[in-house]
This record gives C-alpha cells, structure tokens and sequence, in this order.
C-alpha cells in the first residue's frame, strides 16, 4: 500500500476551505481511501469485525452448534438475526469492510505499478551535493587518476548488481569537480514482489468470490448398508453459491457397504478414534459399471471434480416395534446421535398409528454401558457391550401437522409418558432382547447395531487459483520483506594532496602519501531507502577496499 | 527402547529442561542485577529522520565511520563491549543452552514415543514450540546483542512449560485419524515455528516499549540502563517478525490445503481458521505500520504485541472457549 509522507494540508485548518465542489470530493474521498492510515485502519477493521463469527457458531460452518447455541441464548436470537451473526462472512457489513479494503488495495497498486515501471526504465538520480549528510559515507585520497577510480568502482558496482549511471556530476560543489560521478541503484526486485504480493491477495479474493458463486457442499447422512444418488432432495443440508446450476452435479450414486470405526482399546489413550473406514459402491453415471472404493479421513473420494468427505459418524441400533396386536408397525435402523466421546448417543423412534395413538420411543445408546449411579453411561466407545436405553411415549406425535420436526427430538406436547407401577416405564435392552410395553402398547426388540455416517459432498470451484494466488503472495512476500531498495554514489576530484588530507578524516593509507602536490578525492555515500540496515555501513567498506584494490 | 519408557523419560526430561531453566533465569537476573551500568548515553537521535544510525547494535560490524556518518548515535547503541557482564552471565547462558538441549531430547523422545511428530495436541506443541523458541532465540543471539532480552524469554518459557506440565499435558498416544496427515507435519511445523518467532519480536516489543517510556521520561534505573537502545530493539521485533510472517502466511496456506483435503473446503470460516487470519492481518498491518511516517516506534510496537495477543488467543483461548472442527487432541 501507499507509503504516504506527512502532509502539509493536514495542518491547514478546515475552516478557510472553500467548499468542496464533487469532483474535488470525489478525488479527496479517493485519496483519503487509497491512503496507508486508512487502509492501516480497515486492516484493523476487518479483523475486528471477523471476530463476532468465531464467537457465534456459523450456520454455513456449523449448522448443528448454530442452532444449539440459538436454544441457549433464546433472547439474543432476535439480534443476532437482524445483524447476521449466524453468516457472519456473507453480511452486509463485513462485505463492505472487505470491498472497501479491496478497492484501497487496488487504488494503491495500479498508480505504483505506473511508478514502478518508470523506475526500472529510469536511471538511479543522480549524486547529491552533500554526499557527507548521507546515512553512510567514506572519504579517502589516492593518487589515481579520477577515471581509473570510476572505471573501478563501475566494475565494483556492477559486480554487486548494482544498476550503474555514470555521467557529469551536475551538483558537484562549485570549482572542485572532475565533471563525472557515479549513480547506482540495487533492489527493485524489493517493489517488484511487493507488487506481486498485493496483486496476488485480489487474486485470491477473486478466488474465493468466484468459489463462492460456482461451488456446492451438500452433506447426507447415511446408515451403513444404504446409499444416495447426488441430487439435491437427498441431501440433508445444501449450500450453493448463486451461480451453481443444479445440473452440474455429477449424477454418480454411492452405496456404503460397510462403515467400521476402531478406538484405541486400552492404555491412556484409551477410547480415541483410531480409523474409520467407509467401503463404497459408487456408480459414476447410472448404468454405468460399479466401482468399489474407500473413504477414510483425510482420504476423500474424487467424483469429476466432486469430493465425497467423511465427517462425523455415530451408531444406528436397529429396532422392531410391534403393536399390542403383535404386527410389526416398525423396523429398521435409527441414527443416534452421540453426545460425547464415548458414543453415548441420543435418538427417538416414531411410529405414527393411523387408528390408536403415536407410539413416541426415547432412546439412550450406550456402545460400552453401564447403568451406573449417574445414570446410563458408556465407557468406551467400541461396542463392546451395547445397551439401549428406551422411555416409551403414547399420544401425537404431531408430524401431521405439516411443522418441519427433528428426526432426533421427539415433540412431547402432545402426549404421555408410560408407567409402570408408577415409575416411568424404562428398559435397557441387549441386543436381541425385547421389552414389553405397559398397557399393552406393544413391544420393543433390540435387533442390533450398525453405523452411520455423515457424507459431505463438494466442489470448490476456483480454489486452484486460489492457491497459485496464495503462494505467489508468499513469493511476492519475500523480495519485499529481504530485499533492500540501497542507493549508492562515487564522486571523485581532484584537490591539493595536504588539503585533502586535512579535510578527510578517512584514514589515509599507511606510507602511501603522495609524492605531487594533486591527489584524487574519492567520495562514496549510501542511502538505503524505507529504513536503513546495518549493512551499509558494511557495503561501503568493502566497496572501498574493493576500489582499493582494483586500481592497485 | 520401548515407546512406554521413551514417554516415562521424555516427561522426565521436560522436568529436568524446566529445573535447569530455572537456574538459567536465576543467573540472568542476577547478571541483570548486578552487571555494572554502562557508561552514561547519549540520548538517542535515530529514527527521527526515518533514516537510522548504520552499523548500530550489530555485533562484528565494526564502524570506520565518515564524516558526517551516524558515529555518535551508533556509540548509544548496546554493542558487546559496552554492556558489563557478570560471571552470572557465563552460568545464565551456559544453563540455558543445556535446557534446550534437555528440551530437544525431551521433543523427539516424545516424537518416539508417540510414533510420529511431536505436534498434535497442545501439551506437544508447548514443549515443541517452547523449544524452537530457545533455538531461534540462541541463533538471533548471535547476530543480534539480545542478552537484556535473554532473562524475559527464560522466564516466558519457563512459564510455558510450567503449564504445559500442569494444564495441558496428555500422555503420548496415537494420532485422530483427522490428523493422520503429511499436512500435520508441514502446517503444524510451520504455525508452530512462526509463533516462535512472533514470541521473540514480542519480548523485543514489549522491551521497546518499556525503553520507549523511560526515554521519554527520562528514568535511568539499574535495570533499564542495561536494556538495549529503543531503535535497536524496534528493529530486533522488525526483522523477526518480517522473517515470522512469510512462514505463518505459509502455515495458514498449507492449512487451507490440508482443510480442502480433510473436510472438503479450504477456507470454511472454523474458528481457528478466522483467528489465523485476524493474526495475519494484525501482523500485516504492523508490518505496513513500519514503513508508514507516525506509525513506527511506538504505535508499531503496540501493534505488535496486539497481533501476539491474537496469536495467543488463536493457540489457547479458542482450543478452550469456542467449539470447532480444531478441537481435537487433548485440551
């Protein structure tokens, strides 16, 4: 961005302004916008403005933390939802801060990449009068003549790929001149990467705007032993830019044929995940011929530019319910949902009757249980001895009532628990037993378990470009941040060999003065522009012992 | 050597690091103490024109100033001769460099321990990243005069490993499979690296800004005369940081990779990933600070350790407070 110097109309004061007419407010506005305090200050602003979005769980990111913590701060909801605070990234407001922050980017790059293609055509400025006032300097005499010493300091110069002028020393002090002095120049690669570095941070925001617009990420949950075909009804969640055309999905089908999960089985890392693994059937295009492959973590599966990732898994026990008549009126795997590290899962069963009451089921899945003095807990999350917990529920479910409900949340409003000897009626069942439910509502089998899995299914369009941007803003970076903009001049005269000696406080070299009465002045000064480094000083002396030695 | 004992002996050494830290810092404050003040300084000059004094605070750049050249600002400058040391200083350093050797055998045992690179839970990236920081203190040691930064950065990481023994360890164990990763070791390494680095320019900073406000007010106390002039320090935090931000822009580059690979979307707005960049874009600016009239110094200072305090907060505070797809391994 613009280095800006301090400005002198910062101080006049506003009030003898004459009014600003448009243009003269547009260009202040531009100005103002493109300038280092006010692009410093939007920096701060958008990281300031990104940080509600890590405090309050993003529906995008989260949608299942988004919605818990909505039921734990009921009252700040209304907020949140009229300032954004569920999709933080996609308001308003942090548009606004990251646009207005792209535009100051892009305003101060294009006038310094007319600048800087001026300075690589330009030659190095010429020598200052005063090359004593400059951060560095050396003054020796030697009884060379004044062309041998520039010939020499050129080659020297040049040699440190300096970019060399030699020409007429215009702004020599009057009657002291030879007519000729040095201007070199090292560094621009400096500005160079600097400008491939800011070019390359709208690259990537192009990117990820671009990204934004074409790709999708649709998650499915699927019990092992089924499948889904890539259409947007089959999934549980879809996010889609606004550019995404339902057809450009891939049409493959997946089938999970096994999902296993293994833990860690003892020692102190007990009940950490170990593996999962996913075999797949997936069919590319329908009709065309299956193919068996793997899901692992961090091993997704590649469809045409379409990823297919594992994300949280979680187990299914399988149960049959049968009415007081006996009929099956339910059977099958239900997805429960874990609430820890050891799999200790939630989950409800609901079976509508179309002439006796819903029959709601509440459901605790302990892969490792205990019915302990807490309660049911698991203690390890392998299945090593799995128990359902079950609480039974008799009323309406309300699922005719056309309200969207929770798969897992079983809507209690309308009904009433059953009892038994005026407890509330709980079974925990093994697999393979079956409880009978009081009243003669029925009964409960415990089949057994399988597992699921949460499948993401994805596409980012335009992240290749996102990384070449990112890694060319770290090439940029580099040159930027290591290379130093140093400028360097040589001035030679010619002067009275006692004179020279008095004026320059160099040290002269030992047993080499003079023998005629003239002597050869060398001046060499350093300037390194932004801020200078300790090698300067370092630069200057090797260059003169570089001189030194080259004139012999 | 079994993985059991190689854990049992790597927490031993992590032990045996901070005990001998612990007399390394007692050494460097007493050196710190009772190391005889320099001679009286000229009051500093540099870095008001934007040009600073040449050859200042860097050991064997001797300087056969010019006329005219930044000679009497340079003589303020800390250089090796000018600062007296005491025979605490010899044990100060000695002890420190055996911690971190103790330490460096305590990482990799660990590492061995565990199978694989020891960075995956936070108890690991404290030690690792405790050790990096000592490692990257001693080399910067010997281009740079850092020994007034020397007691500060022992008590820090003294401080660090004290925590990760008590709050965040975990016994070694495999990796998650969501770690199971060749990005576990190319994005952990480098965020873990830079952060050292960060540290260092922090203490620099924070130095800075305590030199700053007693040359303003004039204090001359025992201890503040031996901290090194305010621009030294100023350009110490600078090149540190400018060598850190490259390396942490890097880590937050492979974490995209590796989060397209692992979870489908290189940038998804997880927490950690938005405290990454808050930290890189409060860095940037002290960067962009640096270079800008009326930013540097003071307010580039303060900036500095505002980005450190992201930084920070990325490591602990949103492992521990918020709920993310980062919250794996331990605390």
């Amino acid at each position: 961005m613009t280095t800006t110097q301090v400005r002198p109309a910062d101080e006049t004061p506003a009030a003898e302004l004459p009014p600003l007419r448009p243009l003269e407010l547009a260009r202040w506005a531009w100005r103002q916008l493109t300038s280092m305090r006010v692009a410093l200050f939007l920096l701060f602003l958008l990281a300031v403005v990104a940080i509600p979005g890590s405090i309050v769980p993003q529906r995008e990111a989260n949608p299942l933390a988004a919605s818990d913590w909505a039921q734990r701060n009921p009252g700040l909801v209304p907020w949140a939802e009229r300032l954004g605070l569920f999709d933080v990234y996609s308001t308003p407001w942090f548009s606004a801060v990251y646009l207005l922050l792209m535009i100051s980017l892009v305003g101060c790059i294009a006038p310094r990449l007319r600048q800087h293609a001026r300075a690589l055509r330009a030659t190095p400025p010429a020598a200052p009068r005063r090359l004593d006032r400059m951060p560095a300097h050396r003054s020796w005499t030697t009884t060379a003549s004044a062309q041998a010493v520039l010939d020499v300091a050129e080659a020297a110069l040049r040699d440190r790929r300096f970019r060399v002028q030699r020409g007429p020393d215009l702004r020599a002090a009057a009657g002291s001149g030879v007519g000729e002095a040095l201007a070199a120049e090292r560094g621009y690669l400096k500005e160079t990467g600097n400008l491939v570095f800011h070019i390359s941070l709208v690259l990537v925001l192009v990117a990820v705007a671009v990204g934004s617009m074409f790709g999708y990420r649709g998650t499915v949950l699927v019990v092992e032993g089924s499948g889904f075909a890539n259409s947007p009804i089959q999934y549980d969640g879809l996010s889609a830019g606004s550019a995404f055309d339902v057809g450009d999905l891939p049409p493959f089908a997946l089938t999970v044929d096994s999902f296993e999960m293994s833990f860690v089985p003892a020692g102190p890392a007990m009940g950490t995940p170990d593996e999962f693994v996913a075999e797949v059937t997936l069919e590319p295009s329908p009709g065309a011929p299956t193919q068996q492959r793997e899901i692992r973590v961090n091993t997704p599966l590649a469809v045409d530019g379409t990823l297919v990732h594992l994300l949280n898994p979680g187990y299914a026990p399988a149960v049959t319910v049968r009415d007081g008549a006996g009929e099956v009126v339910f059977t099958g795997p239900v997805p429960f949902l874990p609430q820890d590290a050891s799999f200790t899962s939630t989950g409800v069963v609901k079976v509508p009757q179309a002439d006796t009451p819903d029959l709601g089921l509440q459901g605790i899945f302990l892969p490792t249980g205990v019915i302990g003095p807490n309660g049911p807990e698991s203690l390890y999350p392998g299945l090593a001895n799995p128990v359902l917990v079950l609480n039974a529920w008799q009323g309406d479910l309300g699922l005719d009532d056309g309200v969207v409900q929770s798969v897992y949340r079983l809507d209690t409003d309308a009904m009433t628990q059953l009892s038994e000897d005026g407890e509330p009626f709980r079974a925990a069942l093994e697999p393979g037993q079956t409880a009978q439910l009081p009243d003669g509502a029925g009964s409960v089998t415990f089949d057994g378990v399988t597992t699921w899995v949460n499948l993401q299914v994805s596409r980012n369009a335009g992240k290749e470009l996102a990384l070449a941007g990112a890694l060319l803003a770290v090439l940029g970076l580099l040159p930027t941040l290591f290379v130093r903009r140093r400028r360097v001049w040589v001035r030679v005269r010619l002067a009275d060999a006692t004179a020279a000696a008095a004026r320059s406080d160099a040290a002269e070299q030992p047993g080499g003065q003079p023998p005629g009465p003239r002597v050869t002045v060398v001046e060499v000064a350093g300037l390194d522009r932004v801020e200078s480094g300790e090698d300067l000083a370092a630069e200057l002396t090797d260059l003169q012992a570089a001189i030194e030695k080259g004139i012999g | 050597m079994s993985t059991d004992t190689a854990a049992y002996l790597s927490n031993v050494l992590v032990d045996a690091a901070m005990i001998v830290w612990a007399v390394a810092l007692a050494a460097l404050a007493a050196d710190a103490a009772f190391a005889p003040v320099r001679a009286a300084r000229v009051p500093v000059a540099a870095g008001v024109g934007g040009a600073e004094p040449a050859a200042a605070g860097v050991r064997g750049v001797a300087s056969p100033s010019g006329a005219g050249d930044a000679a009497p600002e340079a003589s303020t400058e800390t250089g090796p001769d000018e600062r007296g040391t005491t025979r605490w200083w010899g044990v100060g350093r000695g002890t420190f460099v055996l911690g971190t050797v103790v330490l460096g055998a305590a990482v990799v045992l660990r590492g061995l321990a565990a199978g694989r690179v020891p960075w995956a839970n936070m108890y690991e990236f404290a030690i690792t990243g405790s050790f990096l920081v000592a490692v990257a203190f001693l080399l910067l040691a010997r281009r740079y005069d850092l020994r007034a930064l020397a007691v500060w950065v022992t008590g820090l990481l003294l401080l660090t490993l004290g925590l990760a023994v008590t709050v965040l360890y975990v016994p070694a164990g495999p990796l998650v499979p969501a770690l199971r990763s060749p990005w576990l070791v190319i994005h952990v390494a480098a965020a873990t690296l830079a952060a050292a680095l960060f540290t260092i320019a922090m203490v620099a900073s924070a130095l800075y800004l305590v030199r700053d406000v007693a040359d303003r007010r004039g204090a001359t106390g025992r201890l503040l005369s031996r901290l090194p002039s305010a621009p030294a320090l100023d350009r110490v935090a600078y090149r540190v940081t400018a060598f850190g931000f490259p390396v942490w822009t890097f880590a937050v580059i492979a974490g995209a990779i590796w989060a397209e690979y692992a979870w489908g979307r290189y940038w998804g707005w997880d927490p950690k990933e938005t405290w990454s960049l808050i930290t890189w874009i409060v860095y940037a600016a002290y960067l962009h600070a640096r270079t800008t009239a009326g930013w540097r110094g003071r307010r580039a200072a303060i900036i500095s350790l505002v980005a450190y305090s992201t930084l920070l907060f990325n490591f602990f505070g949103v492992n521990i407070a918020f709920v993310g797809l980062h919250s794996y391994g331990g605390v």
